[in-house]
């Protein structure tokens, strides 16, 4: 896939399997929304064959867009509408009823927030939305396109167990992210990219028993994190 | 509800909520229409401020009949002091000041506004004429009976609301699309649909639906204020301007995707859409009449599409013609809607870089 001269994504190969954990990491820039975009079915590759649960997603293939659900990057909302009407409107252009949307956002903590208007939402609070409207009708598959990115602590672990629990339901998932501690608290396995290219894949464990480089062992009794959670609480903040 | 209807009703409930578009589509246009319609409306002549100065026998012993003609023409205020009367029409306070001088009338006025100095003049001319006819004893020998003829031109407010309303149409479906274009290119929020298992077709109809929607609000707005307030009065085949406008609304969403697609921000997209709908305005017809405009005006207007929307509107909510007269208007707008959409399709990209 290539963007005039720059070759946005060159050679990926990867498979993920049913129920798999599945991370894609890299810095910004590294390929990683191409990638999921070209795996969506919104972008066609320029070589290459992309199988998605045995079809192909491109182009639009409408009997695989009720298996799979996706979060973007971007807040994809319908302006000025309410959480509940948000989802609401998703749940309907899936088919399902509304009481499931009811359920997740009773699922993913916004049921206080549920007459509150998208605009208003804090961060977490706009991530969790989006990504229970990627969960709405239930997918098989789901896409998350760097869900933490700029959240709170709080609500970056409280989004951690949303998405085990999310994996643990027996959904495959396959998440982007810049987080290193992220992959390897959630992924079964990761990909790590740069410039296009996979540059290694594996579970995140092996891939830091293969480190070679001598390495300073600090003590594991926890992080820097773990105390600042400790000692601010883990509850949602705005 | 269905995937169409929720489609529809999310995208009516943002424009709703979004004070900025529910102003530029209603409340700023009828703005105009009261202006038009409420400031341009009256324009028959009020009467002429005359101030005697002292006897005038003129007008002090004017016999009945010309006494009322004579008040529905002027509106008279007396003084004893020639210069402070003067200095009343000098400075626009009254139109003429009127002062007897052995037997001779003079009246002071100025030129500053040409008709009431020209009504004044004649006015006061025919009633000298007459006070001396009078005089005589005899009967006149010639007299002048005036018949008015019905004209052709509209009255104001027949003519400034199919003209307004087609502008309000066309800025409301023009602003929306294009403003509707760029802002779910950026969010997002169209990638997010084409993964969603709705057609393309119902995201357009829906979108589609709730700009005509709007457009019929505003023609029942527009025509119900001109007719409650302003004596708007509809022709017989009035009723042939909703599907003249809704083909109208189609054309100028296409405007509005054109301006989408050529820009790269919803600010961009709609100055865009600001600055091909407004020049069409003036020069379409919209705000003034352009039979006194020059030739290569009037033919240049023809390229417009919001003249034909202009037109056809006149034709039958005003000018009493049949519905036949909405058939080529419908005809041209409904080709630039094709040109222009076709056009904003191969010009859209994704990419903002």
């Amino acid at each position: 896939m290539a963007y005039g001269e720059l070759r946005a994504v060159d050679g990926v190969s990867f498979e993920v399997a049913e129920g798999e954990f599945f991370g894609i990491l890299g810095p910004n820039g590294a390929g990683k929304t191409t990638t999921l975009e070209m795996i969506e079915g919104l972008r066609k590759p320029d070589a290459g064959n992309i199988r998605v649960l045995g079809e192909s997603p491109w182009p639009r293939n409408a009997s695989l867009l009720p298996r799979i659900g996706v979060q973007l990057q971007a807040s994809s909302f319908f302006e000025r509408l309410t959480a509940r009407e948000q989802i609401h409107t998703f749940a309907s252009l899936y088919g399902v009823t509304a009481a499931r949307g009811d359920e997740w956002l009773e699922q993913v903590g916004l049921v206080d927030k549920a007459d509150t208007r998208v605009e208003d939402l804090s961060g977490g609070q706009t991530q969790r939305l989006s990504i229970a409207c990627a969960l709405v009708h239930d997918p098989e598959l789901v896409f998350l396109d760097e869900p933490t990115a700029a959240l709170d602590p709080q609500a970056r672990r409280n989004l951690w167990d949303l998405l085990s629990g999310i994996s643990r339901a027996g959904r495959t998932v396959v998440l982007t992210t810049h987080y290193m501690d992220e992959a390897e608290a959630l992924c079964d396995r990761v990909a790590i990219m740069d410039h296009g290219r996979i540059l290694e894949l594996d579970t995140p464990a092996a891939l830091v028993d293969r480190l070679d480089a001598p390495v300073r062992v600090i003590e594991t009794r926890g992080t820097l994190e773990d105390v600042f959670l400790g000692l601010t609480g883990r509850a949602y903040r705005a | 509800m269905n995937a169409f209807t929720s489609m529809s009703v999310a995208i009516l409930r943002g424009f709703l909520r979004d004070k900025a578009s529910v102003f530029f589509a209603l409340v700023f246009p009828l703005m105009f229409l009261v202006l038009f319609g409420g400031l341009l409306g009256d324009q028959s002549e009020s009467r002429v401020n005359l101030v005697q100065v002292g006897e005038v026998a003129l007008f002090d012993d004017m016999p009945g009949p010309a006494r009322e003609a004579f008040e529905d023409t002027f509106e008279v205020e007396k003084s004893d002091d020639l210069g402070a009367a003067i200095a009343q029409v000098e400075n626009g306070d009254a139109d003429v000041a009127v002062e007897m001088r052995d037997g001779e009338v003079v009246a002071h006025y100025t030129q500053t506004d040409q008709t009431k100095a020209a009504i004044t003049q004649g006015a006061l001319r025919a009633f000298v004429d007459g006070a001396n006819v009078a005089a005589t004893g005899g009967p006149p020998t010639y007299t002048l009976t005036t018949e008015r003829v019905e004209d052709d031109s509209l009255s104001t407010i027949q003519f400034v609301t199919p003209g307004l309303l087609g502008w309000a149409v066309a800025m409301s479906a023009a602003f929306g699309a294009a403003a509707t274009l760029q802002g779910w290119r950026q969010s997002k929020r169209l990638r997010r649909l084409q993964l969603a298992p709705v057609t393309t077709r119902t995201v357009v109809a829906a979108r589609v639906a709730v700009t005509i929607g709007i457009a019929l609000v505003q023609m029942a707005i527009f025509v119900g204020l001109g007719a409650a307030a302003f004596g708007l009065q509809l022709t017989g085949s009035w009723w042939a301007s909703v599907p003249l406008l809704v083909v109208g609304t189609l054309c100028f969403m296409a405007v509005g995707l054109f301006a989408g697609a050529t820009t790269r921000t919803v600010e961009g997209a709609v100055n865009m859409a600001n600055f091909l709908v407004l020049p069409m305005a003036f020069l379409g017809g919209s705000f003034f009449p352009l039979d006194a405009a020059p030739g290569w005006l009037q033919a240049f207007s023809k390229v417009l599409p919001l003249y034909w929307l202009n037109e056809g509107m006149l034709d039958v909510l005003v000018r009493g013609d049949g519905p036949a007269a909405v058939l080529v208007p419908m005809v041209v707008l409904a080709g630039f809607a094709a040109v222009l959409t076709l056009l904003a399709a191969r010009l859209f990209r994704w990419e903002t870089k």
